[in-house]
């Protein structure tokens, strides 16, 4: 069974702007995949979709089984709630806020109690190689620590998706290395693991490579 | 699949997390609302307590006096009342007590007969009867009221004001009057139902009609009767005190002008009270104002939100709450900055502080009203944010 899937999907902006012209792709649970290409590629507009952050303007989008497109806005919500996590090229933690609490309030939107965010937070921490630095605001963490705080949110709650968009586009090699190696381990302990980058070393780390140009996978 | 709700507690936390993130602002717009709800409580505030403390001197000092004074012929001159005027009354039912009081007139009381006789500094001297100090409920402050023994001498008693006005605080030293010296007995106590009085120098009426040529008529009666007899009375009045003309005969009840007083401060200054409101209306502006740009700054976190699973409702109502709880905090801010203003002005004038329940309510129900308004159009704009922001670099 496969937890990403798309059947001739395009994607056009703004009536003319065809950003993808009829994609097929299939991911299955367990696998660690690189979405690459340049930018301008379609790229960015795949993760969107995938992600169930935009919706196909034909063709379908199914994650872990859920056509996108027969879903509103709230059922969507909810997917990606419980189903996706995503791990963004600046992080997006907030400031003046604990590492314990930023993995947390990831999993606001679950209906966990506050009481096990935290539990699965100090966990997911552990799990990144942070749980000597819960109490750690961002400003006090360096940029791998950073993303990897940012790992730890996307995967706190076990979703069977995992997407990153450039997780080391804004690290130097060292860090870079270090996050690909947290995302290398959980993709050993099962987790899906979707990576969207543009460099062509961290594509090769993955186990399957996906190339997108002008719209369409070669 | 359904979205799982937010609990009520994090809604809150949600909300507060905006805040704390950008305290100066925070306070700078939460202060535009206390402004105004602090003028509005004060000013609120200041006219009831003001008003509380008219009632309370109502209270103390009954509402059942009431003066009888000669008016005017058909003809337009002044009429008089007979002499008898005051015993007539005092014998009517239910009249507990009554007195008369005489202007004697051309006459003025000054400290030495240095003092031109045209420098009266607006005091009076006046004949007054032995029982006027009982109906008036009035006190002495030094020596004592007339009795029937020195209400035929040369002896005076001053009222309040006439004491302060001549510069005489103690009973015992003389003062000028007419053409001779009188001796001061006793001077009173202030007396707010009859101001008149505080005005004047009492003297008996046996001592005017033998010294001063006072022709024994009364000026003024009063009475004071049981508090539920008082209507019946005061329409016998005018037949008692003058049985054949009693259209010439005026009855007024002084503790009317103090109601009339109390509820004009009851009725708060409106041009204050509006004032109060354009500042809040201000700060509604500020809220909204600051909650717009918090939204256009926070795009990415709005974005993130989304694609942690947050659906555009509770997009809204993070912004909807971060928008109460500003106004809020200004609410509470202002209710405690007026109440204050409150009894500080109150207490600076011996009043009894008080901030109406319904004031504070109302300020509570204005702040969340305004935080809801303020908060609709940026929660709006913030829920319609595409989630795909978070991923635009």
């Amino acid at each position: 069974m496969s937890v990403i899937e798309l059947r001739d999907v395009t994607k056009v902006y703004n009536g003319d702007v065809k950003a993808l012209r009829g994609v097929d792709l299939t991911v299955d649970y367990g696998e660690l995949v690189a979405i690459v290409g340049p930018s301008g590629s379609g790229k960015s507009t795949m993760l969107n979709l995938i992600g169930t952050l935009d919706r196909p303007s034909a063709g379908v989008v199914r994650i872990a089984g859920h056509d996108i497109s027969t879903l509103n806005d709230r059922e969507l919500s909810a997917l990606r709630a419980r189903h996706l996590g995503f791990v963004f090229q600046q992080f997006h933690l907030a400031p003046g806020v604990s590492a314990l609490d930023n993995v947390a309030d990831g999993l606001l939107y679950t209906g966990t109690p506050r009481r096990i965010r935290r539990e699965k937070a100090a966990a997911a921490l552990e799990r990144v190689g942070l749980g000597h630095r819960l109490d750690h605001r961002p400003s006090q963490l360096s940029g791998g620590e950073q993303q990897r705080v940012a790992v730890a949110r996307a995967v706190a709650g076990d979703p069977p998706l995992l997407l990153a968009d450039e997780p080391t586009g804004n690290l130097d090699s060292a860090s870079g290395a270090e996050v690909l190696k947290i995302l290398g381990e959980l993709h050993a302990s099962g987790t899906t693991i979707a990576v969207i980058t543009h460099d062509m070393d961290v594509a090769a780390w993955c186990p399957r490579q996906i190339r997108v140009r002008d719209g369409v996978v070669a | 699949m359904k979205p799982a709700r937010l609990s009520p507690s994090d809604v809150l936390r949600v909300g507060a997390a905006g805040l704390r993130s950008r305290p100066t602002r925070v306070v700078l717009s939460a202060l535009g609302i206390a402004i105004g709800i602090a003028t509005m409580i004060a000013v609120i505030g200041i006219s009831s307590s003001s008003r509380e403390q008219l009632l309370r001197q109502l209270d103390r000092l009954g509402t059942n006096l009431l003066t009888v004074s000669a008016g005017q012929t058909f003809f337009g001159e002044q009429s008089q009342l007979p002499k008898a005027a005051a015993g007539m009354v005092g014998r009517m039912d239910n009249v507990r007590s009554a007195a008369a009081t005489g202007s004697v007139p051309d006459t003025s009381v000054r400290r030495t007969s240095h003092i031109p006789s045209a420098v009266t500094g607006g005091l009076s001297v006046q004949a007054a009867t032995i029982p006027l100090l009982s109906t008036l409920e009035g006190g002495v402050v030094s020596g004592a009221w007339l009795n029937a023994a020195t209400a035929r001498e040369p002896a005076v008693v001053l009222g309040a004001k006439a004491a302060q006005r001549l510069g005489i605080a103690k009973a015992g030293v003389r003062v000028w009057i007419g053409d001779r010296w009188f001796t001061v007995v006793g001077v009173l106590g202030p007396m707010p139902l009859a101001p008149e009085v505080e005005r004047s120098a009492l003297i008996g009426f046996p001592a005017a009609e033998k010294y001063l040529g006072f022709d024994g008529h009364p000026t003024t009666i009063y009475e004071r009767s049981d508090d539920a007899a008082v209507a019946a009375v005061r329409a016998a009045l005018p037949r008692t005190v003058n049985p054949e003309n009693p259209n010439e005969v005026e009855v007024s009840r002084p503790s009317d002008a103090l109601e009339a007083k109390a509820a004009a401060a009851g009725a708060f200054t409106n041009l204050l009270l509006g004032l109060g409101a354009v500042a809040l209306l201000v700060g509604g502006v500020g809220v909204a104002n600051t909650m717009v740009i918090s939204v256009l700054e926070r795009r990415k976190e709005i974005g993130l939100r989304r694609s942690l699973g947050a659906t555009r409702g509770q997009v809204r109502v993070q912004f909807l709450a971060e928008s109460l709880l500003l106004s809020a905090m200004g609410g509470v801010a202002g209710a405690v900055l007026g109440a204050l203003a409150t009894a500080g002005y109150a207490l600076s004038r011996d009043w009894p502080p008080v901030v109406p329940p319904w004031a504070i309510g109302g300020a509570v129900l204005a702040t969340l009203l305004i935080g809801t308004i303020a908060g609709i159009y940026p929660a709006m704009r913030a829920a319609r944010l595409s989630p795909t922001v978070a991923l635009t670099v």
